[in-house]
This record gives structure tokens, sequence and C-alpha cells, in this order.
């Protein structure tokens, strides 16, 4: 039950992506040339919206569907891995037209060289992995 | 209107709420972490503990990945009867100059996302070397669009908006300087 709550939030999630258009490649380019206002309206009223909710979550100190206590934890306090871990995502985001979650959501929708991108991904977030000692964070 | 292309108060808000439920559910919003899990689930564990993680508590994350797949499916075949992008003059003025001829024709550039342009290996390159940064550089700023730009910013997390701060110059970088470069018509 609680499995397939989790597909259809997913099912949502997807239908709205998709028609938003924010997963095309071409509504990610006229965003980083401030060509039209659309996906930062989808940015920002999410954004909007989701300060609130997420304020009344705390706020209410309201427990999980499953009776859990919510906990929304802080991200760590540092600098570095934000700056260019986020610059080198920006690289690619602007490259592929995708993040993350418009890739699987191409997948679905039929267009198969994005799983190409997904490959590189994949790849990229392994050798993140094999290299975190490494980096400054 | 729900055949035509979603406007942006509509969507966000959506967006907003289909987080809120993830967060009732105990959970998050956060795809980019799903690349972890495919990594440990293809034995990445093997090559450093960084990938050692119970599969199991990631589960749910790749039920949503599997939802998102089927929503995309449902938008494209079911939902849009057109698939252009309707994007501005503009930007269809500076695509066609970099040789986006599919520009407002089309969901995705058949330059880079159509079957034919697979023969070409420089899109093969574009392609993986897109996606070898969306996943190195999520992974190290620890979240991307869903897990910084709303969960963290929504959050008031400003580790989240270095994080977005980095996504712009990183974007604006690729599209106004890279650009021209990769892409000369």
């Amino acid at each position: 039950m609680k499995n397939l709550a989790y597909i259809i939030v997913g099912t949502c999630l997807g239908i709205v992506l998709y028609k938003s258009e924010a997963a095309s490649w071409f509504r990610i380019y006229e965003m980083f040339q401030f060509d039209s206002f659309h996906m930062y309206g989808i940015i920002g009223s999410a954004l909007a919206v989701g300060v609130v909710l997420v304020s009344l979550i705390k706020k209410s100190k309201i427990k999980s569907f499953s009776g859990e206590i919510i906990s929304i934890p802080d991200k760590e306090k540092t600098f570095a891995r934000y700056i260019i871990g986020g610059t080198l995502f920006g690289l690619g985001w602007a490259l592929a037209g995708a993040c993350p979650g418009p890739m699987y959501i191409l997948v679905g929708a039929g267009y198969w060289p994005i799983i190409i991108v997904l490959v590189g991904a994949l790849i990229g977030a392994f050798v993140y992995g094999i290299l975190r000692g490494k980096l400054p964070h | 209107m729900l055949y035509q292309p979603w406007p942006w108060y509509v969507s966000g808000p959506l967006i907003a709420l289909i987080m809120a439920v993830l967060i009732l559910m105990g959970k998050k919003f956060g795809m980019s972490s799903n690349l972890e899990t495919f990594c440990s689930m293809g034995g990445a564990g093997k090559f450093t503990d960084y990938f050692k993680v119970d599969v199991k508590s990631k589960r749910w994350n790749l039920l949503v990945v599997l939802g998102s797949a089927i929503g995309g499916f449902l938008g494209a075949n079911w939902l849009s009867p057109n698939p252009a992008v309707d994007i501005s003059e503009e930007t269809v003025v500076k695509l066609n100059e970099l040789g986006f001829d599919s520009a407002g024709k089309a969901y995705l550039p058949t330059e880079l996302f159509g079957l034919d342009s697979l023969t070409d290996p420089i899109v093969w390159a574009i392609l993986l070397i897109a996606g070898f940064l969306v996943g190195f550089g999520t992974r190290y700023a620890g979240g991307c669009t869903s897990g910084h730009a709303i969960s963290g910013l929504s959050n008031l997390q400003r580790p989240s908006l270095i994080a977005v701060i980095g996504f712009f110059i990183g974007g604006l970088i690729m599209v106004h300087l890279l650009f021209p470069l990769i892409f000369s018509s």
C-alpha cells in the first residue's frame, strides 16, 4: 500500500514536471538566457508555497502519516562543497537541459538518448564517491 | 486545459505540495540521491565505503523514480497532443544561430535527443559529459534542484542558497560562454 503511494507521488511529480515543461531542455536554456519568466515562476511559486508548508509542518509538530516524528535536518554548514559542487551541477544542468528528476521522466516519455545522460550521471556519482575524501567540502 | 502546457502558477504550487506529501510520509524530496542508490545496487560498495548503504532504506525513493517515469510516459503520450515548447522568440533566434533548428518545434532539441543524432560521436560525448557533471556535481553539492532549490530553500537553509547560486554560476557560464564554443553552426 505504502509502495503504491510512493509510485503515485512520483507519477504526479512526473506529470507536473513534464506538463510544466520544466523537463524541457529548451526551458532550461531560456531560463539561463533570462528570456522568460516561466521557470522563475515555477521555482518561485513552489518556494512561496513550500516555505509556508514547511514552517507549518515544523510549527504544528504534526506526526507523519505512519505516526513518526517528522524531522527536517539542517544542511551541514560548510561552503566549498555547495559552491563548487553547485557550479559543476549547473554546467551539466544547462548542457543536458535536465536535472536528476526530469532524466527519469524523459526516459518514461521515450526520449531514449537521455539514457546516455543518465549513464553519465551514474558515472559522475560513482567518481564523486571515489574522490570525495580528496575534495574540499 | 489539461492538454495545454501547465502554467507556472499551477505547476510550482503542485511541486511544493508533492514535497509536503513526501515530508508527511516521513521522507524528503530529493531526486539526486537515487544516483548513489543505483551505484550501491551496482556494487560500488566494493570500491568505497561511501556506497555501502542499506539499499532497502532507499527503496521508497526508487519507487518515486519509477513513478516519475510513469508520469513522463503519461504526460508525453496521453496529455500532450502537441509536444512543441512555446519558448520566447528571442530564445528561438539565439538557438537557431547555434544550429538548433528544432527550437520552438519540439519538446527536446532533436539535434541532441533525436535518435538520428546518435550517429554523431560528438553528441554522445556531449550527453555523457553533461550527465557526468550533473551526477558528480549534485553529489558533491549534496543535492540538486529538488533537494536544494526546492526543499532546502523552503526550509530556509543558507547552504542550499549557496548551492543554488552555484547552479546559476555554472548554468550561465555554460549557456553564455561555452555554448558558442560547443555548438557552432
